[in-house]
């Protein structure tokens, strides 16, 4: 239990996707002019990585890791399917998507207009993909750490656009030197914020 | 250049250019920030991005009449992904410290937004030929950022060039201090944000309001 409440902490504040790894950053300087829409495709983005993340890790532990074949059959123990990682994980990545985007085009079509492009794009999303591989470097024990890492993650991205979507929504009032604004500005915010959240470095519940 | 139409030549320098991947289109920004502490491996991310956008320019133009467009992206994705895939096995067995250092970057070329922002806008409608040589200039477009970004970082922040110490010794003893915080993330951040602003300041055009 505290280690997944660990792993749940670390992977917000400590780990986060845009400020420690930059995954996920052309959404997050495209989609994050106003809180609304930001908010919205935090919550999927969120959503998506609570689910492929422990899917993924199912995937990696039976299907593809060396020797991950023996439940089938003990002549099978050698077979090494590893490289085919990244295919298998875009693959199931894609098709959650597809999902994802049916429900919301039919729940709430208000945000599906809002999001649009960005909502099929969330498969190139590099957060997505980089949670599923950070999860199979960090080698979890079981499915539950799994599916709490994906969760956090999420939650770490969706506070992180959430907050400089706050921070454009007001900046747009204030004198910026022309070359600056709009993109250059919010690099450097995201600089600064970045260098806040390196604080919570060290933080081990 | 008689061999290439002036529009193969133009499709491979804008992206060098004016029109430059990182800096202007804002694609491919992740794993350019995150590759640029040391020179080496920004180097050899470049040249992979590199290799895998030409090939997968060719392949898509290629495809580009077969492909339905309700499944492309799909099939865009397979094929970046074999690519990658490829790109990793080589790494691993060629150069297994870098693709160490890389450790899920090389996997995240996958999501790139160069890839697949420069198959759908460009591979789709145009011919291989002009299509590889858009892959090829935009990875040289976010190489050289790439590259600009590793050289001020391991200048500054460990005094290195390619590992190789290159601000003399005779600085740090009269004081001269390696400034740590140009290995840590959010430097990487500052500095693009910096380049966007030289950039923007020298083309008046490309400011937003």
């Amino acid at each position: 239990m505290e280690n997944i409440l660990n792993i749940f902490v670390k992977s917000i504040f400590i780990d986060n996707m845009i400020f420690a790894y930059f995954l996920g950053m052309c959404s997050y300087l495209a989609v994050s002019k106003t809180v609304k829409t930001s908010l919205g495709l935090g919550l999927a983005v969120t959503f998506v990585e609570l689910i492929t993340v422990p899917v993924n890790y199912l995937i990696s532990k039976y299907l593809l890791a060396p020797g991950a074949l023996a439940w089938l059959s003990p002549s099978l123990a050698d077979v090494d399917l590893s490289f085919l990682t990244f295919i298998m994980f875009i693959a199931i990545i894609a098709s959650i998507v597809q999902l994802v985007e049916m429900i919301v085009e039919k729940y709430a079509p208000a945000l599906y207009n809002s999001l649009g492009i960005f909502l099929p794009l969330i498969a190139v999303n590099c957060a997505i993909m980089g949670a599923s591989l950070f999860m199979q470097e960090r080698a979890f024990a079981n499915v539950a750490e799994a599916a709490v890492y994906g969760l956090g993650s999420g939650i770490g991205w969706l506070l992180a656009i959430v907050a400089i979507a706050a921070i454009r929504e007001r900046i747009k009032y204030s004198h910026i030197p022309a070359p600056l604004r709009g993109l250059g500005i919010a690099f450097i915010i995201t600089g600064i914020m970045a260098i806040s959240f390196m604080s919570f470095m060290g933080i081990k519940l | 250049m008689s061999i290439f139409s002036s529009t193969t030549w133009e499709a491979f320098t804008r992206p060098l250019g004016k029109d430059n991947p990182v800096t202007t289109q804002i694609l491919g920004i992740c794993s350019a920030l995150a590759v640029t502490v040391q020179l080496k491996p920004a180097i050899v991310m470049a040249i992979s991005v590199t290799a895998v956008c030409a090939c997968s320019n060719i392949v898509i133009s290629l495809l580009r009449k077969y492909i339905p467009t309700s499944i492309r992206i799909i099939v865009q994705l397979v094929v970046v992904a074999s690519l990658v895939i490829i790109v990793d096995q080589i790494l691993k067995a060629f150069a297994y410290d870098v693709s160490k250092q890389l450790s899920v970057y090389v996997g995240l070329i996958i999501t790139n937004c160069i890839l697949m922002g420069r198959l759908e806008a460009f591979a789709m409608s145009n011919s291989p030929l002009d299509s590889f040589m858009d892959g090829l200039g935009n990875g040289f477009g976010y190489g050289k950022i790439l590259i600009i970004v590793a050289f001020l970082r391991e200048l500054f922040g460990s005094g290195n060039l390619f590992g190789l110490q290159v601000i003399p010794q005779s600085f740090y003893e009269v004081g001269y201090m390696n400034n740590g915080m140009m290995i840590q993330p959010p430097m990487a951040l500052i500095i693009v944000g910096c380049i966007i602003w030289f950039i923007r300041a020298r083309h008046e055009e490309m400011q937003e309001k």
